[in-house]
């Protein structure tokens, strides 16, 4: 992991990282993946991946609107609307 | 009236030897008077407790009000309350209210339950000693130069001080089970979706579960009926049956077999804090239950499985922070790009970023299945781990944490030092199953918890297990010095 690396995904997850910090974030994610590192010597050959500690499925609901429209209190908190839209910078000239 | 459990005010409040706005009002007072040091609350909702206190008196004096009403309680500030702050311990939701109630705030409520506020935590419960909150640290009402665990640090320092009779917190990794042990209380986290997850902010969606504080194993006994249930809009929540949590606090421990496993007494456990811990497991021999050690093998798969999987979950929950819908909005965003990268980056705490950029590099192309995929074959090896023990015994018990509090800073400039507070108790959620601490004694004036692990959906017994200890020894009825 080098500072090429971290740049490239902190651009993947929408974060920024100055450039004074870059090498200091470079070496605690470095020591966090040493640590995870350690997986890789445990033999895991037909072990099926566990998502769910009691294995449960997906539960799936009949496809009826039962939530009423909550609009305009979902709206109340956000940082900008107009007519019922989010707004955002103009992303399109 | 403050060292009174959850159990003597509710029969108090029954009686009407107390009303709930009296109560409320006490605690409030408490918190005004002590809070300002321990920094337990992000928000305190005196008005609004009161109103409920009062609503709370009325339902109670009509008669055939539930047992916990009246009652005031202090939630976590993960939980979404209507109306008010929900903070999550972020920058980023510091001006978020809330437009609806968590499953469990609401059932609370309908029993008559009255909030007293939101409590502080680690920046989205990413932490063990409360230090990357955004509202600062809180203090450890045992040593104030110490940190009081996290990530619920908020809630287990304001029932370990008194300020609230119990609390609602969350537990991913051991973040009810490591503060609830050094601050000297009982903590409960119940098995993987006993409990909605609905209006509780994801951090790791497979690993997350609410649970409670309080003095006493019997008081989350009493409280924990209505935290428990399948919610509809909660996907994980499990329908299964909700027991009487108080149906075994009279049994007693003759036949109760106990696992010790060998793993969780090795390196790194301070020596101090193991007497303690097998002299617990001592006085559970004398209460006639048998002890037997067992094999944990896999237990050192645990941190680095969970160090791929919480941080992997974490990236993919919290991509849902972009600065357009709620919580922080950089100013004067030049593009989208600009408006999410820097929302992002202003919004959250080092911790969380740090967290978010593992959890990324672990679900980037050409690294899922060395990460993601091995860390969720691992976590199925822990768990086999488990299901062979309870074959031959009903609990596991051990040490929650390796240590009693540390100081403020001690850990901070390592995370892989941090992340090994939480050595012994990360295993219980990889597997989903129940774990609880409770204290068992104290070193140079520093609580030490005991941990015990119970089989899925078996946190009767552990309650009454635990209560069973409790009723044998003394260690739950200490009050830190300041705070009695």
């Amino acid at each position: 992991m080098n500072r090429e690396d971290i740049q490239q995904l902190a651009k993947l997850a929408q974060l920024h990282i100055a450039d004074d910090q870059v090498d200091e974030v470079t070496n605690r994610i470095s020591t966090v993946l040493a640590l995870v590192d350690q997986l890789s010597a445990v033999d895991t050959e037909g072990v099926a991946p566990m998502a769910h500690p009691l294995d449960a499925v997906q539960i799936l609901r009949a496809d009826e609107i039962t939530e009423p429209n909550v609009r305009e209190q979902m709206q109340a908190i956000a940082p900008a609307t107009e007519d019922g839209l989010f707004l955002v910078p103009k992303v399109i000239d | 009236m403050h060292n009174q459990t959850v159990a003597q005010l509710v029969k108090q409040l029954q009686s009407k030897a107390v009303s709930s706005v009296e109560l409320t009002q006490h605690y409030l007072d408490r918190i005004q008077q002590n809070d300002a040091d321990l920094n337990s609350f992000i928000s305190v909702t005196a008005e609004q407790a009161l109103a409920q206190a009062k609503a709370a008196d009325v339902r109670l004096a009509q008669g055939n009000a539930p047992t916990l009403c009246g009652l005031p309680i202090a939630h976590k500030d993960i939980f979404c309350t209507q109306g008010v702050r929900t903070s999550c311990g972020s920058k980023m939701l510091d001006n978020f209210i809330a437009p609806y109630d968590a499953t469990i705030v609401q059932n609370y409520q309908n029993q008559g339950v009255v909030s007293l506020g939101k409590t502080n935590m680690d920046e989205f419960a990413m932490g063990s000693s409360n230090e990357t909150s955004y509202y600062g640290p809180v203090k450890n009402p045992w040593a104030t130069h110490c940190v009081p665990g996290g990530s619920s640090g908020g809630s287990a320092a304001a029932v370990a001080a008194r300020l609230a009779p119990a609390a609602t917190a969350t537990d991913t990794g051991g973040s009810i089970r490591q503060p609830a042990a050094l601050c000297g209380i009982s903590g409960l986290k119940p098995t993987y979706g006993r409990a909605s997850r609905y209006g509780m902010i994801a951090f790791a969606s497979s690993l997350d579960q609410a649970g409670l504080m309080a003095q006493t194993a019997e008081d989350i006994a009493l409280l924990l009926g209505p935290l428990s249930g399948f919610d509809p809009k909660d996907s994980t929540s499990v329908d299964h049956p909700v027991d009487d949590y108080t149906r075994l606090l009279d049994k007693p421990l003759t036949g109760l077999r106990i696992g010790i496993p060998d793993e969780y007494f090795g390196e790194g456990l301070e020596a101090s804090t193991e007497k303690c811990v097998r002299e617990a497991i001592a006085q559970f021999e004398k209460l006639g239950a048998t002890t037997k050690s067992i094999k944990l093998p896999h237990t050192s798969l645990s941190v680095p499985a969970y160090y791929v999987i919480a941080p992997a979950e974490c990236s993919a929950n919290l991509s849902r922070f972009d600065g357009v819908r709620y919580g922080y909005r950089c100013k004067n965003p030049q593009d989208l790009d600009d408006l999410y990268s820097r929302s992002r980056s202003e919004g959250f705490g080092d911790e969380v970023k740090r967290r978010i950029l593992v959890g990324a590099y672990a679900l980037s192309a050409g690294y899922y299945d060395a990460y993601y995929a091995k860390a969720q074959k691992a976590r199925r090896l822990i768990k086999q781990d488990f299901v062979a023990a309870f074959h031959d015994v009903d609990l596991i018990m051990g040490p929650t944490s390796p240590s009693p509090a540390f100081e403020f800073g001690s850990k901070s400039a390592d995370p892989v030092a941090m992340y090994l507070e939480d050595i012994y108790t990360i295993a219980t959620n990889l597997a989903g199953l129940p774990g609880m601490s409770i204290p068992c004694g104290l070193v140079n004036g520093k609580p030490i918890g005991l941990q015990i692990i119970g089989n899925y959906f078996d946190e009767a017994q552990m309650l009454g297990v635990a209560h069973q200890y409790q009723q044998a020894t003394h260690f739950h009825t200490l009050a830190p010095a300041n705070y009695k």
